[in-house]
């Protein structure tokens, strides 16, 4: 189960109406072991792409210096889709590489950047394993 | 000859857990062949055929290898290499 507060799931599904109809990328951090997301980090999509999504190389390194000074881990990752279902496809599978984190997907399929309900769904991917869980969001 | 390589929580199942080890070597071709002797399987993970994977980044003092030459890249005693799988899908 992904337990997340209000104010970052509002921050996430902002910055993938933003973005659309190019996928939106970021993580959010959160102390070491504890599986608590505290601190939301929106990155750019170097892919500037509607179906793909990468973190630059350059920004990828700082944002992981800045977590190992601050003792901190990716406890969510996320993306959108901007086209389809709020579920990983089989490139997000192939390229889950962080084991502890909790992979959110958002979809603005529907409302695209205007105002409305959007798919917000979470999952544990493992070796090519994914696994759907619950999200409940902490008012 | 040290040069610290500092290994993503995804490869530590390759180094018993370690976030750091040492290994040597003159370029990073020979570097990943020397991590390959002491934990075994690492290498596979970093190259295919021949080349970096497309989705491992590798950074020698805070530059992306793609800029400075690849596996061919030059080390020296004291550099500090960085290993990130990629943030990426689609």
């Amino acid at each position: 189960m992904l337990r997340l507060p209000a104010e970052i799931r509002d921050a996430i599904v902002a910055h993938a109406k933003r973005d659309h109809p190019d996928e939106a990328c970021g993580v959010v951090a959160g102390a070491e072991g504890s599986d608590i997301p505290s601190r939301f980090v929106p990155m750019v999509n170097a892919a500037g792409s509607p179906t793909f999504y990468e973190f630059d190389s350059t920004d990828l390194l700082r944002l992981y210096r800045e977590m190992d000074d601050r003792d901190e881990e990716p406890v969510v990752v996320y993306h959108s889709h901007t086209a389809t279902e709020a579920f990983p496809s089989r490139t997000d599978i192939g390229l889950a590489n962080e084991p502890h984190a909790h992979y959110v997907l958002v979809s603005t399929r529907e409302h695209g950047n205007s105002e409305g309900p959007v798919e917000f769904r979470s999952y544990r991917i493992v070796d090519g394993h994914v696994d759907e869980e619950d999200v409940e969001i902490q008012e | 000859m040290a040069i610290e390589v500092r290994i993503p929580t995804i490869l530590r199942t390759y180094t018993d857990g370690a976030k750091s080890v040492d290994a040597s070597g003159a370029t990073l071709q020979a570097l990943i062949d020397d991590l390959e002797s002491n934990h075994s399987g690492i290498k596979d993970r970093l190259i295919e055929g021949g080349q970096l994977r497309r989705f491992v980044n590798v950074y020698v003092n805070d530059e992306d290898v793609r800029f400075t030459g690849g596996l061919e890249t030059e080390l020296s005693d004291g550099d500090q290499v960085v290993v990130l799988p990629a943030v990426a899908g689609g």
